[in-house]
């Protein structure tokens, strides 16, 4: 137990300093940005009709001239106090910007990770048994075809044919376009996340897929996998008793991993569904210059893959036998 | 007496892909013949290498995917087909494997032990197993991380001891144990051979095989190069390939004299007798033929053209 305290407060340790390198490197990509934050927001026209005052006025509210070593640690000291500061863009603090966006997101990146953990644990597991049957073919290609599609045009894909020819489901956005909040349903929401969430999937899927069939290959040539065949046990028991097992180990590693990819493929995304999700937020405050909620996203999304990683150890630890006891023993 | 096992002219190869698409076929065994008896302990000794556990996978058809054989494997004096060793591996015909690596790291021992049946009779029945090699109930509980080399290594030997097998095929059974641990292992299968079972014991040393074994089969490369009697290593006139009698030279009680060189890889092998390269009575001949076949000779078996020579030291 002591050694497992030890470790997560290692890694939380690892966290702060890797969050506070990726708040940096953000910052100092957004100040050498070449956007112009005035006429990207404001516009040519009404800045020239303006009077130097208003224009100061909004050069102050855009941070500019601020120098920027100032600016950073004026927002880390906000931070550790628990203050992310106000979006620009949105007149809204940072926390709710990103909460109520989050709270959009969630939903379907959960839906996406899920789905694409355990169908592809399944279709790894499947493939790397049925290594070089036609079923292995069958899932090999549809993983290699998937993970060489890039995923905002299989999202154009999945749009043209369930909304537009098919016209199933909602082309875009959260909710019905012009019903008030108080009127959409659940139904409604669920309609509008699943293409979003399915594209997520299948590119996640395929990745998992191809990671486990790899060491789903290894684990049957495995002299473990062998010996039990020796002793008698059938293919089938092989597969599900020894190969399962063996797999779903790395396979907790990979599904901490795919937070990060998850998270990164719903900018691009939710972006083409016009989601109203954390990573669409991300591109507005990206190209508008919103730099305390560009920070406050960057931030709080690594901390969530960080998260996820650390969750993914930690569960690891727990379930193998040899770090279990090993720490146990200590 | 028909024998309980029989190989005929068995040969395994591997098909290698080097660098892109070049395919490369590389034989590891080679015309390879061999029987047990009802009773019999037979031991194949060999170097590290010369294709002694892939012999024993072969049998129990687990050989690796790229791997290609050919000729006959008789049980009971009916073709093994893979249908057949299927039904037949696990109860009747048994694997000893080599090492650790053969356990399931996640699985404790005796779940594994168990393959999946819950009754109280198969749990009796490996209790007993494991308790004949010294091993109590908590060793059931533990992880193979858990054990010691010796520790696995009867674990593996009772799985097998667990069913009523007619062939046991042991790889390297008793490294890592202590004589007197080993001396019972071997009792033992010198027990269920006196019962009828037919025994493959699989190692590297010359002396406890013919010690244990009533036959041995000598390695070299991938092929047999000698089949002698166990009576036939009291007297190193006895034998018949200068092989085996280097290798007579090299026990302990012999002189503890080392083979010099070494075998050649499976790779390398040229046409004519394989072990020219460490032979010292090789002649022109023996290189120049094709192959070197083997034939009866002396109440055994020889792959050389000029056996019993002497002058090998
Ligand atoms: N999957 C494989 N692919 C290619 N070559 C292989 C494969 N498995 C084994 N070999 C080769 O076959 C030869 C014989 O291997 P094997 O494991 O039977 O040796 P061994 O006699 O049991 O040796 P040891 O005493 O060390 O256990 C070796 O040269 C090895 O390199
Ligand atoms: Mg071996």
């Amino acid at each position: 137990m002591r050694h497992r305290l030890e470790f997560t407060g290692k890694k939380l340790f690892r966290m702060g300093v890797l969050l506070l390198g990726v708040s940096l490197v953000t910052f100092l990509l957004m100040c050498a940005s070449p956007l112009d934050p005035l006429q990207t927001n404001v516009g040519q026209t009404a800045l020239g009709s303006m009077s130097p005052e208003q224009v100061e006025k909004l050069e102050a509210y855009w941070g500019v001239g601020i120098p920027p070593a100032q600016r950073y640690i004026g927002w880390l000291w906000d931070v550790c106090h628990g203050d992310f500061g106000t979006s620009l863009l949105y007149r809204q603090p940072v926390l709710e910007v990103v909460g109520e966006r989050l709270a959009n997101s969630a939903g379907l990146m959960f839906f996406a990770w899920v789905i694409s953990g355990v169908l592809g644990l399944a279709l790894g597991v499947a493939a790397g048994a049925f290594r070089g049957r036609w079923q292995d073919r069958l899932i090999r290609g549809y993983c290699l075809v998937i993970t060489s599609t890039p995923a905002f045009w299989l999202a154009i894909l999945l749009l043209l044919i369930f909304s537009v020819w098919l016209g199933w489901l909602p082309i875009g956005l959260a909710v019905p376009a012009g019903t008030d909040a108080s009127s959409v349903t659940l139904a409604d929401r669920l309609a509008h996340a699943v293409l979003p969430a399915l594209t997520l999937g299948i590119t996640g899927v395929a990745n998992i897929a191809l990671h486990t069939r790899e060491k789903m290959v290894d684990v049957m040539e495995s002299d473990y996998v062998l010996f039990a065949r020796a002793r008698g046990e059938s293919a089938r028991s092989a597969v599900l008793r020894h190969g399962l097992r063996n797999v779903i180990l790395p396979g907790i590693t990979l599904q901490g991993a795919s937070v990060s990819e998850i998270i990164g493929g719903s900018v691009l995304v939710e972006q083409v569904f016009s989601y109203p999700g954390l990573g669409q937020a991300a591109v507005t405050a990206g190209l508008g210059s919103d730099m305390p909620l560009l920070l406050g996203i960057t931030v709080i999304t690594a901390a969530i893959v960080f998260a996820g990683n650390l969750a993914a150890d930690l569960v690891y630890g727990a379930v193998d036998p040899r770090i279990r006891k090993g720490a146990a023993g200590r | 007496m028909e024998p309980v096992l029989q190989i005929k002219h068995l040969s395994i190869d591997f098909t290698r892909y080097e660098r892109g698409t070049k395919r490369r076929r590389l034989t590891v065994i080679r015309d390879l013949s061999l029987e047990i008896y009802p009773g019999q302990v037979v031991a194949v000794a060999g170097a590290s290498g010369s294709g002694k556990s892939l012999l024993a996978h072969s049998i129990l058809d687990i050989l690796p995917h790229n791997s290609h054989v050919e000729g006959e494997i008789l049980y009971d004096g009916t073709l093994l087909t893979p249908e057949r060793i299927e039904r037949l591996r696990g109860s009747e015909i048994v694997l000893v494997p080599q090492g650790v690596s053969y356990l399931d790291p996640l699985m404790k021992v005796g779940t594994q032990l168990r393959k999946g049946k819950k009754d109280p009779g198969t749990k009796e029945r490996y209790r007993i197993a494991l308790n004949r090699y010294g091993l109590g109930e908590e060793t059931e509980e533990l992880y193979p991380f858990e054990l010691s080399g010796g520790m696995a290594r009867r674990v593996m030997i009772a799985s097998a001891s667990a069913e009523s097998p007619r062939l046991i095929i042991a790889d390297e059974p008793t490294p890592g144990l202590d004589a007197g641990t080993a001396g019972r292992i071997l009792g033992h299968f010198r027990e269920l051979a006196d019962e009828g079972a037919g025994i493959l014991f699989i190692t590297h040393d010359l002396e406890l095989a013919s010690e244990v074994a009533d036959r041995v089969v000598v390695f070299y490369a991938g092929e047999t190069i000698e089949e002698a009697r166990a009576e036939d290593f009291a007297d190193v006139a006895c034998l018949r390939h200068p092989y085996t009698k280097a290798l007579w030279y090299a026990m302990p009680k012999h002189g503890f004299k080392p083979v010099q060189g070494s075998q050649p890889y499976p790779g390398q092998l040229r046409s004519g007798c394989h072990f020219a390269g460490q032979c010292e009575t090789c002649r022109e001949e023996c290189l120049e033929r094709e192959t070197i076949p083997l034939r009866p000779y002396d109440g055994g078996r020889v792959r050389c053209l000029y056996p019993k020579e002497e002058g090998q030291v």
